[in-house]
């Protein structure tokens, strides 16, 4: 019978390495992500679950990291901002982010890179609709979202 | 924020989540964590033990049972219900209202199983289940058994499902030619709901419950049988919808008075039969 413990070693891999860690069970995605692999991209805005700062993908799929536990991602593969740009080149979406001003503080746009990151590999032509739908979870207190969603918008428009 | 230190366990099948359940008082079930994380973090919730429903593929599927029934177990997601072919020709309604759960994060890993166990009074599937009348399939050590929605639920935080068991699968009635209609006002575009209403309609019968005005979702019973004459007129409606409100006693709060939610469960009540009754084929 699985037995209950209070810590777990976990395999995951992240942005492509291979990463084995004995976690505490109650330690969050996000903590384990910044504290212990330095990832610092990933932000913690609200810690509720409520602004997407934190988000990453987890065997593909756009999740907040701090409404996750650490074990609960054991064996998955884990994606952070700093993959994205992994060989120094931005990618199409940052490069779009860059030429829409899609930015003012910064804070919000690891999320949203993520959940557009994620909106673009399985629509690569959003409409704004589709894009405003995929950006609800994160959250801009800078922008408006104007600029954003014209960034992602015009991303897919250069595919 | 940094939790209370707790177990964690990941079994491999249903039967040893269930034998983990019973053996450790304060145990709990953790399907996506959507809301169980994050009330664990504010320490409204302090399970002893964490039981991670994760590797349970069994409880992962869509499919149709050998009556018929569409059988979605209890770890799909909201993304499944949305991507779901087997749902879009049973029960579209399904993947209507999974799409207007909160953002596509919590999508991807909150559950349907999750969103009924934490029986909330203001979210969505609840009054759904009730209102489409399906089925819950509950194993405990001793073995399996179903109970009704209207069973189901049972308080604020309270389901049938009692300790030491697990919710394995829900199973709904095709549609077979009944319209479906969800109706109601959430707090923000896809927040909870101040006051929600589901309603299903066939030929002559409906099938209608109001949610979030009592600690489970309420049958409006004497407005099921004022429509059984199958007049699903607009005026018909909402005539038949009158004094819903009063049969009511819902709780106050700083989203809304008692009396602007009886209000509420008139006009959700009428807007869900309304639009129910449209898409009968």
């Amino acid at each position: 019978m699985a037995e209950p413990a209070t810590s777990r070693t976990i395999s995951v891999d992240v942005n492509g390495e291979q990463i084995e860690y004995d976690v505490p069970a109650r330690r969050l995605l996000v903590h384990f992500i910044r504290d212990d692999l330095g990832l610092t991209g990933t932000h913690i805005g609200c810690d509720t679950g409520n602004c997407g700062a934190c988000t990453v993908h987890v065997n593909g799929e756009a999740v907040k990291s701090c409404m996750l536990l650490a074990v609960q991602a054991d064996g998955a593969t884990i994606a952070t901002v700093e993959g994205l740009a992994a060989e120094g080149e931005l990618t199409a979406l940052q490069q779009s982010f860059n030429e829409h001003h899609a930015l003012q503080c910064g804070y919000c746009t690891p999320g949203m890179l993520m959940s557009a990151t994620a909106l673009l590999a399985r629509n690569p032509h959003p409409s704004e609709d589709d894009v405003r739908y995929a950006i609800q979870g994160n959250i801009c207190r800078c922008t408006g979202y104007v600029n954003i969603v014209e960034a992602v918008v015009g991303t897919g428009g250069q595919a | 924020m940094l939790l209370r230190e707790v177990e964690y366990a990941r079994p491999a099948t249903v039967d040893e989540a269930v034998a983990v359940l019973a053996a450790h008082d304060g145990a709990r079930a953790l399907a996506g964590g959507q809301t169980l994380i994050n009330v664990m973090k504010q320490r409204a919730a302090a399970p002893e033990v964490l039981v991670d429903l994760a590797d349970l593929d069994e409880l992962r599927g869509i499919g149709f049972s050998s009556d018929g029934m569409l059988e979605i177990g209890a770890m799909v997601t909201c993304a499944q219900l949305i991507g779901s072919s087997e749902v879009e020709v049973a029960r579209p309604i399904l993947a209507e209202v999974a799409g207007t759960i909160a953002d596509v994060q919590v999508r991807n890993r909150g559950t349907i199983g999750g969103n009924v166990c934490v029986s909330d009074p203001t979210n969505h599937f609840p009054v759904l289940l009730v209102a489409l009348d399906a089925t819950f399939t509950i194993r405990g050590q001793d073995g399996e058994r179903t109970v009704s929605a209207d069973e189901f639920f049972i308080g604020v935080y309270m389901t049938a499902v009692g300790e030491g068991e697990l919710l394995t699968k829900i199973n709904v009635p095709p549609s077979s030619g009944a319209g479906d209609g969800y109706a109601g006002l959430t707090i923000g575009t896809h927040g909870t709901y101040i006051v929600n209403a589901a309603a299903t309609v066939s030929g002559d019968a409906a099938r209608v419950a109001i949610g979030c005005v009592a600690a489970s979702p309420v049958r409006a019973t004497a407005l099921e049988e004022r429509l059984a004459g199958g007049d699903y007129s607009e005026d018909a409606v909402r005539a038949a919808a009158e004094g819903l409100g009063a049969s009511l006693d819902p709780p106050s709060d700083v989203h809304g008075s008692a009396e602007y939610r009886r209000h509420l469960a008139e006009v959700s009540a009428v807007r869900a039969v309304l639009q129910a009754a449209g898409r009968r084929k």
